[in-house]
């Protein structure tokens, strides 16, 4: 099945079975490889990207429902050199350790701000629901924190 | 620890050596004497960690410097999260006079020489480089220096070096200038190594350096390695315990679009496909046999893991705690058990492997370079020089990466259709096939004297396999040790000023693969052994701090456990009692020379155990990057948190479950302290381990707190009130 979409600002036709998980279009066929596999269930959110400004986890999502869609990932979060303010808040908290997971949390909380621009700790602990082994959830709420007040301050 | 097994000056390259000469000597010894080998044997590995195993000669090996006078620094131990890269980057720039900056960490592929034979693990990393890295670096600036001496022509003596520039009569040079006019190399002395108080990013909280690359979602994990014409692959795992290859029908999935071949071996069955999906979608198809001999279930391995069954081996002993405990009104006795964890890390293992011909070439997430290499090279009946490994950085190591059998079965399947293959775990597999923390219980025993202290003291521990049957130790070592080192990691009475006290291992093998998981049975035994001291200095009507403290002995160990107790009690505002329905609770441990003393404060809410605050001392002799020991604190608190309060496998007719996150409960956002305050000693001026030691207190801390507020002990993890 052939479908188009939009990711990162750049338009993409594939042909593909049309059940393939888009997370696997994205990583293997497109070659954008920060969009991480973590457990095909949409339990761990290792894959969380941007569908139309929606957090969305990609491992669970068949390619077919992206037809027409704009997508990011987390190489388009960035603009150039210009990190996001979520990037930045977590380059200032030093947030990553092994750093496999933090795509998609930095990605579900760009999202989130979107929504809830200043959260407060409920929302954070109601609306940031990945795994992340190492356990930098203390970093990380610090970070999210941060980039909402980067965020106010460039608005 | 005891003061009766302190080695002092006791090196660890030393260690090493002589275990190698010592093991002949002790097997030939009689059964008698062999009691007594053993202790001083676990005492010795109790206090000592193998740490690295390679080259500590050669700079070259370690340093490439670039015509842009950029260092890239080959390690041999990998990135994991751990901040290993950014130690070591630390470590050489101060020796090498440059600018951290200037400096870029890779991991050393196999083919390169630089090789440690041992693993990335144990919380060794930076400790057991420190010396040998600051020498290389040390060396290779001196290597340089002499070059540019020679093209300046002038003495070395009138060198100057600033970052990576060479000054000397007005005339500059930077080391790539100068690295490039060279074509032999000579190796001077070692140098003498700057001053610590010198050093310039050495006990800095410089920023990780591959922060950068991981907030941008840079590919470089072992799941996101590629090459050209690459192929996907796909392994038939076994489903349950016990359970063993017996053949497949292959016949459906041969047929199936997009497959390249099916791959039949005698001991598992893959298939190799133009996709992921193809591959995927043809294992599905794949009907394999196998062969089981019994039906387990959780309460079959519970009653496996049971003090009392099997072998016991003292491992610890000191006065007569055997003969005070032997029986009496007045003996104390407690129990305590954990479950099956797993890693669950969020990279699943896999490799991409390439054979070609009698080569082969293998790009994977692993803790043991060496080791899995050796595997590939057996397998393939190839030279271990014939197979490069190029590690990548892990998505999270934890001690699961210390077995690296998909390593081999990408190189199978690569083999077979002569094309680099991917091949990776699916998260089921994971759950199912992971080398699990075994379970483990605990039996404590105590005589209290007639001030209320600890007069004997006897613990217990019977727990599955963590380091025998491990490839990384050699089968010798099983017989010589009897137990397993790693199952009583932790469980050793560090309260050396109690008369009389011993500990005793209780060896069992489970029907499935149990091992390193990250502080081994840290946890657990501290679990059990510091529930115990809060319950008899409750029994003794003393605070429960300065019972510790008055127990521990007066020699550096017992000092440098002091004053981290100490240390997180002031920090905390230690007091032991409730206060707006908040407790405090207190647990210290030891594990590999690093004491550690952790405070929490807990409330009950929703009849659920909610973690507030987390103090944690900790005193690592010297902390090459503050920032990242603190992260490292953070982490293990948090996960050792998660261990404690959620985690559980169980055994359902052989299948392992659960098989998902969610399911398999596992710490997230909502569940972690929103305050950790970590205190830093650094109290021999010399780095030691990190990674783990701040897992120890954690799960005793949190159960101490719970009995202050519902006066109920609990004595199995994970912790349930309800």
């Amino acid at each position: 099945m052939e479908v188009s979409f939009l990711i990162n600002g750049v338009s993409q036709r594939v042909d593909v079975d049309a059940d393939t998980p888009l997370l696997w279009v994205i990583r293997d066929i497109l070659d954008l490889k920060g969009t991480k596999f973590g457990c095909g269930k949409a339990a761990c959110g290792a894959c969380t990207i941007h569908i139309d400004g929606e957090a969305v986890r990609a491992c669970a999502y068949a390619v077919k429902f992206a037809e027409g869609k704009s997508i990011t990932t987390i190489e388009g979060l960035s603009v150039g050199d210009k990190l996001h303010p979520v990037q930045q808040a977590w380059m200032e908290e030093v947030v990553p350790q092994c750093g496999y997971c933090q795509p998609g949390f930095m990605m579900a909380t760009a999202a989130l701000l979107e929504k809830i621009p200043q959260p407060t700790d409920q929302d954070i602990d109601d609306n940031i629901v990945n795994v992340c082994r190492c356990a930098t959830y203390y970093r990380m709420r610090k970070a999210i924190h941060r980039a909402a007040a980067i965020k106010q301050e460039t608005r | 620890m005891s003061t009766e097994n302190k080695k002092k000056g006791f090196s660890r390259r030393k260690f090493l050596t002589r275990s190698a000469i010592g093991l002949g000597v002790i097997l030939g010894s009689g059964y008698l004497s062999r009691n007594l080998i053993r202790r001083y044997l676990a005492g010795a590995i109790n206090e000592l960690e193998p740490s690295y195993q390679g080259n500590t000669k050669s700079p070259s090996l370690w340093f490439e410097i670039t015509a842009a006078n950029e260092i890239i620094l080959h390690s041999p131990k990998v990135e994991m999260g751990q901040g290993t890269f950014t130690g070591l980057a630390q470590i050489a720039a101060d020796e090498l006079e440059v600018d951290i900056s200037q400096i870029q960490v890779v991991h050393a592929a196999s083919a390169s020489g630089n090789l440690d034979g041992l693993s990335t693990g144990g919380s060794t990393s930076i400790s057991g480089l420190w010396q040998p890295l600051r020498e290389l670096a040390a060396t290779m600036r001196e290597m340089v220096k002499q070059a540019a001496a020679q093209q300046m022509g002038v003495d070395v003596a009138e060198l100057s070096v600033n970052n990576g520039v060479i000054t000397a009569a007005g005339k500059s040079l930077t080391y790539g200038a100068v690295v490039k006019e060279v074509s032999e190399w000579v190796v001077p002395k070692t140098p003498p190594l700057k001053p610590i108080k010198d050093y310039k990013f050495v006990g800095k909280p410089v920023p990780r350096v591959d922060l950068r690359d991981k907030v941008l979602g840079a590919p470089i994990f072992g799941m996101d390695a590629t090459m050209p014409d690459m192929l996907f692959g796909a392994v038939v795992r076994p489903p349950m315990i016990g359970a063993t290859y017996a053949g497949a029908d292959t016949a459906a999935a041969a047929k199936m679009p997009g497959v390249v071949k099916i791959v039949s071996e005698p001991d598992f069955v893959g298939v190799v496909a133009t996709s992921r999906m193809a591959a995927e979608n043809a294992k599905q198809a794949i009907q394999a046999n196998w062969t089981t001999e019994k039906s387990w279930q959780t309460a079959d391995i519970e009653a496996m893991i049971k003090v009392g069954q099997g072998t016991p081996y003292v491992i610890q002993k000191s006065g007569n705690a055997q003969r005070l405990l032997a029986a009496g009104e007045d003996i104390i006795t407690a129990e305590f058990k954990s479950p099956i964890g797993a890693h669950a890390q969020l990279e699943p293992n896999g490799a991409v492997a390439f054979v070609e011909g009698d080569k082969a070439t293998i790009m994977i997430s692993t803790q043991v370079v060496k080791l899995t290499r050796g595997e590939v090279a057996k397998r393939l009946g190839i030279a271990e020089e014939n197979v490069n490994i190029q590690p990548t950085f892990l998505g999270g190591g934890f001690g699961r990466r210390l077995h690296t059998p998909n390593a081999v079965q990408a190189a199978v399947l690569s083999k077979a259709v002569g094309k680099p293959v991917k091949c990776f775990f699916d998260r089921q597999e994971e759950f199912q096939n992971d080398t699990f923390r075994p379970p483990t219980h605990h039996v404590l025993k105590a005589k209290l004297d007639a001030d209320g202290m600890i007069a004997a003291i006897e613990h217990n521990v019977s727990s599955g396999d963590v380091m025998f049957g491990s490839p990384m130790f050699p089968a010798l070592a099983e017989p010589l040790l009897g137990a397993d080192v790693g199952a009583w990691r932790g469980g050793m009475i560090q309260y050396g000023a109690i008369p009389n006290y011993q500990t005793i291992s209780w060896r069992v093998k489970l029907p499935f693969a149990t091992s390193w998981w990250r502080s081994l049975g840290l946890l657990a035994n501290t679990f059990a052994i510091e529930s115990f001291m809060d319950e008899l200095a409750l029994k003794a009507g003393k605070d429960p701090v300065e019972y510790r403290l008055a127990q521990i002995q007066d020699d550096e160990a017992g000092t440098r456990l002091k004053s981290v107790i100490r240390a997180a009690a002031e920090k905390a505002g230690w007091r032991d009692e409730v206060v707006d329905g908040r407790a405090m609770g207190f647990a210290a441990s030891t594990d590999a020379q690093t004491p550690c003393a952790q405070v929490v404060e807990v409330s009950i809410e929703n009849e659920e155990i909610k973690v507030h605050k987390v103090t944690c001392a900790i005193d690592p002799g010297l902390a090459v990057n503050p920032d990242q020991v603190r992260a490292q604190c953070e982490g293990a608190i948090i996960m050792g948190l998660s261990a404690t309060m959620y985690e559980q496998m169980i055994v359902k007719d052989s299948v392992l479950y659960p098989t998902i996150y969610g399911p398999y409960r596992m710490a997230l956002m909502r569940d972690a302290p929103r305050e950790i305050d970590v205190v830093i000693l650094e109290n021999t001026g010399v780095p030691g381990a990190v990674g783990e030691p701040p897992l120890g207190p954690i799960g005793a801390a949190i159960a101490n707190a719970v009995f202050r507020l519902t006066g109920r002990r609990l004595r199995e993890m994970p912790l349930a009130i309800a």
